[in-house]
């Protein structure tokens, strides 16, 4: 592997996708380097959205540094304002209520299945068939519709705190919620006769991107493209935080490690996120939905990691407190960080259409892969 | 009865009287050039909204509806903005090709324009073998293509041209094919003919399977041929930006754009001209009575329509298929279309010695 | 394994590895030249079987540097912290990037954002900040932009 690293002799077709490339939804810039219209490598330039979030949060309070997180996977914000609070939770040993627990959750799954979505409009757009992509958002417009309500946000929601969430539902919540079931149980057959169902976008996905199941563990692959390889490694499941080891839910599997495994994963967890709000919509407890904190938060001196499952794979908060309000140092495992640096590997030898299909079921996020 | 031959007699009888046989001649030629540049924008026009009304329709929005009654005047806006817009020239392109690849890419269009009937007794050019002159000018819309990609400079305009080089080679092989067993069916290379040949019934009716077979095949074989989705490979958006045309702006962009959708159009109107019967109504054998009721409806009708609706039908693939990759598309020529083709023009050869069909 | 059994198992293996007390997870301090031997049997040790490197960060304590790893095992589901104290001066620790290969990336990360030297890594370049960036590493406490950086 490390030999090969160096092959780029004279006579090669060098091309840059990105940074700005309909391809790569993003500020991604990718290095090619092709023979005839096969790739030979991929080299991924990194750092055109780099905020250095990191620094940023060592001179933030534990209060503050909730909101910058959602700029990073800006499409499961929910789901990192969700570590940060938990991590927080966990240093000063904060009891949240059961209602915020419950809301927490339910905002998790909806927020993955926007997230699922928009993934699979945009994949769709990138292997040439425009009209998913408007199918999709017929069905996301609905949840960020919901999210507007409660939250006040359609993107970045901030909604959760240490301790709870910000405000109580709306009214309206379960309401919209319940509509929304039933216009995705309505909907999602379209997405199998559109997309999944045919024999082009099939052809197109199937053996593409094979990815085995220890290499993807070696190059730290998480959520759907680990998981495609027939790795189990939701964390919801196997270091389940929240609620989520008292919900029924199943984690998805698929084996053959090709894109189209990585696709059907993601399907099949939008059902999947599907069932969870089903049970938890009706049962959500009365009380409080945040927790008496302190107004200035500290955390213990001390080294603490919080992971959890979004919808691109495992996030982690890594804080290194001196016992003060700000971290001293923090760290963001970003899902789509290591599952990009599996591209090249997967890539080589394949054609440069298939890029496209790759990099759809990977579904980077670039702000999150720039931090 | 008012029909375009009627309007064409007046006018090439008026100019005979008026005027001596030569200097006549003359301007019905300049008066069939200016049809030609006028219908080309028109054209142009017309399937750039229809295209836009017809991909909201199946994404479920409404399209261009602020210009214009129901937005019908946005394309019109388009080339307006595209006119004024500056038509820039990258500085390591070959400028010569660079600015000759559109014009190239206009006039194949407007060549093939010629030997296509409008309507009954309704040509430009009735020339005896016309479907082999169609077949002919439009390989070398390729030239077009691969001078725009080459002379770009630009590696995914190269990338892009290679594709399009190799797309249209060979399915042009399975486009003659289908085309070769109407050809054989009718006896003649004259495209009035074979309408004329359709007098008891279109060609997809009566030639049984082989023919709907050879039509399916036309119809795939064009759409790649004419560089549309699920075959924009050359053009392919998320893979190469744009493609061959990803270093033109403004008019010259325009021209590549217009000469896609006239493209377009051309071959849906051979499609309809070999397949379902051209201008000729929807007649069923001798029932005189039901052809008569028929006839009047006019011939450019029929014509328009059956070419629209067939336009219809590769927008519909356009908006609903995704792309094939490079080496699925050949595959699919070489290992499927193309022996297939083989196969059914020997049918159809077959069926048409001995007199099978209807 | 839980906590006390990994703690014994990783005496076994290294005898000169500390145990920081306290966290989730076992915390193990070892010495930068012991790294790559030890992460090799981490990863081989049939036991062990941490294939999983889920996190690989840098601590600047002003005083010295800490590489900070975090494995865990998709097999057996048990997880540790292994950190390496590095001089500020000449901070140099092997690459494991052979071993778990999610390390190239983030060891570049770290090369650029600590400067910590990562030993016979295949591709150590820039991956983040923009090409020709010089010197300075912008996560080290004492790094300073007042242009672009805005406290509070």
């Amino acid at each position: 592997m490390v030999e090969e690293l160096g092959t780029n002799t004279e006579g090669d077709l060098i091309i840059n996708v990105g940074p700005q490339h309909p391809a790569t939804h993003g500020v991604l810039h990718l290095v090619i380097t092709l023979n005839g219209e096969t790739i030979k490598k991929v080299e991924p330039h990194l750092g055109y959205i780099h905020r250095s979030i990191e620094k940023m949060c060592e001179s933030l309070t534990y209060r503050q540094y909730i909101y910058v997180t959602s700029r990073m996977d800006y499409l499961s914000s929910h789901i990192n304002n969700h570590a940060c609070a938990l991590i927080v939770e966990k240093g000063m040993q904060i009891e949240v209520p059961p209602r915020a627990q419950v809301i927490r959750v339910l905002m998790d799954e909806l927020t993955r299945i926007a997230s699922h979505e928009l993934w699979w409009g945009s994949m769709a757009m990138d292997l040439g068939a425009f009209t998913p992509f408007f199918h999709a958002f017929r069905e996301r417009e609905a949840i960020n519709e919901i999210m507007e309500e409660t939250c006040g946000a359609r993107l970045t929601m901030n909604y959760m705190v240490p301790g709870g969430v910000l405000d109580d539902l709306h009214p309206d919540f379960q309401r919209k919620v319940k509509e929304f079931i039933s216009l995705y149980k309505r909907k999602i057959s379209e997405y199998d006769e559109i997309v999944t169902g045919n024999i082009i976008f099939q052809n197109r996905m199937k053996g593409v991107g094979v990815i085995s199941a220890a290499d993807a563990i070696s190059f730290g692959c998480s959520g759907p493209a680990l998981r495609g390889s027939g790795v189990s490694c939701d964390i919801r499941k196997i270091y389940p935080y929240e609620i989520y080891d008292k919900i029924e839910f199943d984690e998805v599997l698929e084996t053959a490690g090709d894109s189209f495994a990585r696709y059907m994963v993601r399907i099949r967890e939008m059902n999947q996120s599907i069932r969870i709000i089903e049970q938890l919509i009706d049962n959500i407890p009365e009380g409080d939905f945040q927790a008496k904190t302190k107004a200035v938060l500290k955390l213990p001196k001390g080294e603490f990691y919080q992971r959890v499952e979004t919808a691109r794979g495992e996030f982690g908060i890594f804080i290194v407190s001196e016992g003060g309000t700000n971290p001293y140092r923090i760290k963001f495992r970003s899902p789509g960080f290591s599952n990009l640096s599996a591209l090249d590997h997967m890539a080589r030898g394949s054609k440069i259409g298939d890029l496209v299909a790759m990099m759809g079921t990977l579904d980077l996020v670039i702000p999150d892969i720039d931090r | 009865m008012w029909s375009f031959s009627n309007i064409a007699d007046i006018i090439h009888e008026w100019l005979n009287k008026t005027f001596n046989a030569t200097l006549a001649t003359l301007f019905e030629m300049v008066i069939a050039g200016v049809c030609v540049i006028g219908l080309f924008a028109v054209l142009g026009l017309i399937l750039v909204i229809m295209e836009r009304k017809v991909a909201a329709w199946i994404q479920i929005r409404l399209g261009p509806n602020r210009v214009g009654p129901k937005g019908m005047m946005q394309s019109m806006a388009d080339t307006l903005k595209l006119l004024v817009k500056e038509a820039m020239t990258p500085d390591g392109a070959d400028k010569f090709l660079f600015n000759l690849a559109p014009y190239i890419a206009m006039m194949v269009a407007m060549l093939l324009m010629a030997p296509i009937a409008f309507a009954s007794n309704f040509m430009m050019w009735n020339l005896n073998i016309g479907v082999l002159y169609v077949s002919a000018i439009s390989s070398v819309s390729v030239i077009s293509i691969l001078m725009a990609g080459w002379a770009s400079n630009n590696k995914y305009s190269l990338l892009g041209a290679m594709r399009s080089g190799a797309q249209i080679v060979s399915y042009e092989l399975s486009a003659g094919l289908a085309i070769l067993s109407i050809v054989v069916l009718s006896g003649t290379l004259n495209l009035n003919e074979i309408v004329l040949s359709q007098a008891d019934g279109w060609w997809i009716f009566k030639g049984h399977i082989p023919v709907i077979i050879s039509f399916i095949i036309f119809i795939i074989a064009v759409t790649a041929e004419t560089n549309r989705a699920p075959f924009d490979l050359a053009e392919a958006e998320s893979e190469l930006t744009a493609g061959f045309h990803t270093e033109y702006s403004g008019m010259k962009f325009a021209l590549f754009f217009l000469a896609e959708y006239v493209n377009v159009f051309i071959v849906c109107a051979i499609g309809a001209t070999l397949f379902l019967g051209g201008w000729m109504p929807f007649h069923i054998g001798h029932w005189e009575g039901f052809n008569h009721i028929m006839d009047f409806i006019p011939s450019s009708l029929w014509f328009f329509g059956k070419t629209f609706f067939l336009i219809f039908l590769i927008m519909w693939f356009r908006w609903t298929f995704p792309r094939l990759r490079i080496d699925q598309l050949l595959n699919l020529e070489w290992k499927y279309l193309l022996p297939i083709g083989m196969f059914n023009l020997l049918l159809v050869t077959a069926i048409a010695i001995l007199g099978w069909y209807f | 394994m839980d906590n006390e059994e990994l703690k014994l198992a990783i005496t076994a293996l290294l005898p000169t590895a500390n145990f920081e007390e306290g966290g989730e997870w076992l915390n193990i301090l070892i010495e930068p030249t012991d790294w790559l031997p030890f992460a090799q049997q981490l990863r081989n040790e049939y036991a062990l079987h941490f294939d999983y490197m889920f996190c690989l960060t840098c601590i600047d304590w002003k005083t010295h540097l800490t590489m900070v790893y975090h494995l865990s095992s998709t097999k057996y589901r048990h997880n540790i912290v292994v950190k390496a104290k590095l001089d500020k001066a000449k901070p140099d620790i092997e690459t494991v990037c052979h071993i778990w290969r999610t390390a190239e990336f983030h060891e570049r990360e770290v090369y650029e954002m600590f400067g910590v030297n990562f030993l016979h890594h295949p591709d150590l370049r820039l991956l983040i900040l923009p090409d020709g960036w010089e010197g300075r590493n912008p996560l080290l406490k004492d790094f300073d932009d007042p242009v672009n950086m805005i406290k509070l």
